[in-house]
């Protein structure tokens, strides 16, 4: 946590009002305006074109990908989509932003009055609005490293990339809602195929605009923005810290400043930048050397049917399947994990049963090492992994066996029912079989006969037991108990 | 043959070529002597390419020739290029301080189109820095003289464009123009100008000034090359998002000696106060030969077009303040020696790197674009704008045509205007509303005055060139007047 906590009675005091700022980079594998390369980690200025550069003369061609991708993120989140919006100038002076102005949509953004619902704090479903949701470029990057004498290095690579920024409104309550929240669009995103949302790449970044009133206020007091908040966690860490500075402050009868702040990890605080970015006049103006986006109604809604199943909807369709809510959870937040269970289903494995022996049998398995599930390393196939619970549900073998029949699945990749035959683990059902196998018992053990006939019907289990050693534990447990008390009966 | 080949329109190149009379390397030669004789005079170019580069280029056209490969429709015809405009290999200095040592490493698609035409490219030519003037006097490098008077502009901001074209030493040329800087350059030295439909050229490559106003367009000896050469660089092209996918018809096909069946409107406010008695006089001389020639001729009014100077000179510099935001001495061009960071560095090379009629409009367009002044400037610009649009389109509605003259007086002297700014502005007067509605214009030598040229302005609804140069063209054929040549140095012949 933060260094300054926010004491209880505090807490009852302020309210926390948080809106998010956040920027995404879109899926696609060429720049916005031009056709230059988005790879991650190339060599500076090796991605790079008269356009990227800003070379004099060079114009601005939108890529129609980009495009594509910012609608369906929009639609993900239910925004209002602007057919006819616009791209305009933002206009500041930075090193490594190269043509002096970034383009970025302004006044007419792509989305509008969209939101999110998501599990928030405590589990309880929460939604945010969107503000807005518009399209825009990337800057490149201002560097020291292994530059001499103190000189700062440009590289222009991602100068270009495309990006989406997602506003919402000040709709969250406090950090760990706000982290939440963030995950949740994450998940959107990654299931929308719009982004790779890979925030240690940068691909996904956050800044939080937090402020405080009274509790039963409905005024908003002055907005601090943070920045630099660079994994979900850094991210609930530094409101919490933002909150309790915040809060002291109030408490102290001091007035909190509108200002810009820089989260630092190592330390644990937010400190003020000496930004020049606050009180800039960025002079935003429509980009002349482009027209309307112009998005055909019949574009929006082609894209609108593209879109997949997105992980409210899952989620929901996993609970009436009778998946806990929980459990749905496990799998809908990890996208390769629920296609994996939706094989399953296909392959007619039941609900609750399969989604037990996937989340705990061979993820706990598969976690232990180190492998995915859609890993080419998993060899155990949904589709044999819903026969294996098939197995299980006929009485073919027990749950116990089955753990030993997913072993040897994960060893060599074989079918249940061949390991199962390969191995003579096949559950012995037969009434006669487990008939005899008590009387044997029973006559093995003739002092456990006389303390369950003396009133111990414990006795009766270690009658149960001993017909599963006899067995190697492939007698179904139910009929060896049925047939033990038959025969004591 | 007794005109020398410089003196050559671009279609008798074309003709001579086709019939085995010259060479394309005869043809160059005679334009490289030219230049050799004339240009210490005029000072129409900001860079030449080297004498063997362009005799190379010669040669392969004629080795085309030899070959029996069909010829393309500029073969062999010297041409010059604003230095606005980028060139493989040639400095693109804009005139300006701030783009020393530039050398593009791509070729503007008009430019890349002329080459693919078959033309044969001299080099650059001087211009107003980034474009803005109407004298090239704002040249950072020297000034262009007009080949009709020694002593006076050639106009601007593609005056270098112009009077190389007025002088013989290129054939044709592709200037720029964002409030006239074609036409106003072509009246005062007496070529042909135009403008085409914004959105008809491709901008890739052409270093942007008012990004939505800019357009290439043609400087030539007469109208039939301005279709030549507007037919070479015009249509669609996909590095420029705001290039039309308009088809580009046979624009010398729309040539015709008559005006019949046209209407052609005479807008009063193109004919105001300002305009000098001699403008006036043969721009209405000009209308009643329009009539002769079959054209129906009327006045016609265009109410906000005296608004069209306020919001071009608002519109334009908050445009330029973006677009010239790139020359920070970071990646190319000048940059400032011994500044401690950044911010010192970006100052002191724009402060080094522009000239005074540059910094004064960057400061126009910061503040008209800055909060709290946005609606009452830009804003308001931009609905003037509209209406302007609004009042052309009624217009031409009415008219196939509009004419009217392309400045208020015929080429001032060098310093009579650079005191005073708005003075200077004025002299867009005729251009800048065309600029704002995005429509074609053509600019051609309607008559002389004190051995000067004056120019007709001949405007077209947008996409609308072939009725243009169709007009123009009858008006030249029947006017005879594209043919005198300026009385400069060892080129005594008047006409051929
Ligand atoms: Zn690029």
């Amino acid at each position: 946590m933060g260094g300054v906590g926010a004491p209880a009675e505090t807490a009852r005091r302020w309210q926390t009002v948080i809106g998010l700022e956040v920027h995404v980079e879109l899926a696609t594998r060429s720049k916005m305006f031009c056709r230059c390369s988005t790879a991650f980690g190339a060599p500076p200025n090796t991605q790079v074109c008269p356009v990227c550069l800003a070379l004099p003369g060079s114009l601005p061609v939108p890529n129609r990908r980009a495009i594509e991708l910012a609608l369906r993120a929009a639609l993900a989140l239910r925004c209002e989509i602007d057919p006819d919006c616009r791209w305009d100038r933002k206009n500041y002076h930075y090193p490594d932003l190269p043509k002096g102005y970034q383009i970025t949509q302004y006044a007419r953004p792509l989305g509008r009055g969209g939101e999110l619902t998501f599990a928030g704090a405590g589990g309880a479903s929460r939604t945010v609005r969107i503000r807005r949701l518009h399209m825009e470029e990337d800057t490149g990057k201002s560097t020291h490293e292994g530059m001499p004498g103190g000189a700062t290095g440009v590289d222009l690579n991602r100068a270009g990339v495309p990006l989406i920024e997602i506003v919402s409104e000040p709709d969250l309550r406090g950090p760990e809602d706000a982290r939440l929240y963030l995950q949740a669009l994450r998940l959107l995103l990654l299931y929308a195929g719009v982004s790779d949302v890979r925030m240690e790449e940068g691909s996904l970044r956050c800044d939080a605009n937090v402020s405080l009133r009274p509790a039963g206020s409905s005024e908003l007091g002055a907005l601090v923005e943070i920045k630099n908040m660079n994994s979900f966690r850094s991210v609930q860490r530094a409101l919490e810290y933002e909150e309790g500075r915040q809060a002291a402050a109030l408490d102290a009868g001091e007035r909190i400043a509108r200002e810009t702040r820089h989260w630092d990890e190592r330390r644990g605080i937010t400190f003020p930048s000496r930004s020049k970015e606050e009180a800039h006049d960025y002079r935003y103006f429509p980009e002349p050397d482009l027209g309307a986006v112009g998005l055909a109604p019949a574009f929006i809604e082609d894209t609108r049917r593209s879109l997949p199943e997105l992980p409210a909807d899952r989620q929901a369709r996993y609970e009436a399947l009778g998946l806990p809510g929980y459990d749905a959870g496990v799998l809908v937040a990890d996208p390769a994990l629920a296609a994996y269970f939706d094989r399953m289903l296909r392959a007619g494995a039941a609900a609750r049963e399969g989604a037990a022996l996937l989340s705990v049998e061979l993820l706990g398995r598969l976690n232990a090492a180190g492998i995915g599930v859609d890993s080419p390393e998993c060899r155990v196939h949904p589709e044999q992994l819903a026969a294996l619970q098939g197995l299980i549900a006929s009485g073919s073998i027990s749950g116990k066996i089955a753990k030993d029949v997913l072993d040897e699945m994960l060893a060599t990749g074989s079918d249940p029912s061949v390991v199962v035959q390969r191995k003579g683990l096949q559950q012995i059902s037969d009434q006669g079989a487990i008939g005899e196998a008590a009387r044997a018992a029973i006559a093995a053990n003739p002092q456990s006969v006389a303390d369950y006939r003396a009133g111990k019907k414990q006795a009766a289990d270690f009658l149960v037991g001993q017909v599963m050693k006899a067995t190697r534990g492939k007698a179904n447990p139910g009929l060896v108990r049925e047939a033990i008390a038959r025969e004591l009966g | 043959m007794d005109v020398a080949p410089y003196e050559w329109p671009a279609h008798q190149v074309r003709r001579a070529l086709a019939a085995g009379q010259v060479s394309a390397r005869k043809v160059a030669e005679s334009a490289l002597r030219r230049i050799d004789e004339v240009e210490p005079a005029v000072g129409a170019f900001l860079h030449l390419r080297a004498r063997e580069d362009v005799l190379a280029d010669a040669d392969a056209v004629d080795a085309a020739i030899a070959r029996g490969a069909t010829l393309p429709p500029l073969a062999g015809v010297p041409a010059a290029i604003k230095a606005n405009m980028c060139m493989r290999g040639v400095p693109a200095s804009c005139a300006s301080r701030v783009l020393e040592g530039f050398v593009p490493p791509y070729d503007a698609t008009a430019v890349g189109r002329l080459r693919a035409a078959g033309a044969v490219i001299l080099g650059a030519t001087n211009m107003d820095e980034f474009a803005m003037g109407s004298s090239t006097e704002h040249s950072a490098d020297h000034v262009t003289r007009n080949p009709w008077d020694l002593g006076r502009v050639p106009g601007g901001s593609s005056g270098g464009a112009a009077a190389a074209v007025a002088a013989g030493e290129a054939t044709i040329a592709l200037g720029s123009d964002t409030g006239g800087s074609i036409r106003q350059p072509a009246a005062f030295c007496g070529t042909v100008g135009l403008k085409p439909t914004y959105g008809r050229v491709s901008r890739y490559g052409l270093v942007a000034f008012a990004s939505s106003l800019d357009q290439i367009g043609p400087l030539t000896r007469d109208v039939r090359d301005g279709a030549l050469v507007l037919a070479a660089i015009a249509g669609a092209d996909p590095a420029d998002a705001t290039c039309a996918a308009e088809p580009s018809p046979d624009y010398e096909a729309a040539l015709r000696r008559d005006c019949r069946g046209l209407r052609a409107g005479l807008p009063v406010e193109l004919l105001g106060g300002g305009t000098a008695p001699e403008v006036r006089s043969s721009v209405m001389a000009a209308a009643d030969l329009l009539a002769e020639l079959g054209a129906e001729v009327d006045e016609c009014s265009l109410p906000t077009v005296p608004y069209a100077l306020d919001a071009y000179y608002v519109i334009a510099p908050a445009e330029a303040s973006s677009n010239l935001a790139r020359y920070d001495g970071v990646r190319y061009g000048r940059r400032a020696a011994g500044a401690a960071d950044y911010v010192e560095m970006f100052g002191r090379t724009r402060g080094e790197g522009f000239g005074p009629e540059v910094r004064r409009r960057i400061m126009l367009g910061t503040y008209a674009l800055s909060a709290g002044y946005y609606d009452q400037y830009y804003g308001r610009a931009l609905q003037v704008r509209t209406r302007i649009c609004q009042d052309f389109e009624a217009a031409l509605a009415r008219f196939d045509v509009l004419v009217g003259p392309t400045t208020p007086s015929p080429a001032f002297a060098f310093g009579e205007k650079t005191a005073d700014p708005l003075q200077m502005y004025a002299s867009d007067v005729c251009t800048v509303a065309v600029n704002l509605a995005g429509l074609p214009a053509l600019s051609l030598p309607c008559g002389f005055h004190n051995g000067l040229p004056l120019g007709l302005q001949v405007i077209g609804r947008a996409w609308d060139e072939e009725t243009v140069l169709r007009v123009a063209f009858a008006f030249e054929q029947a006017a005879d007047l594209t043919r005198r040549r300026p009385p400069l140095l060892g080129a005594g012949r008047m006409g051929g």
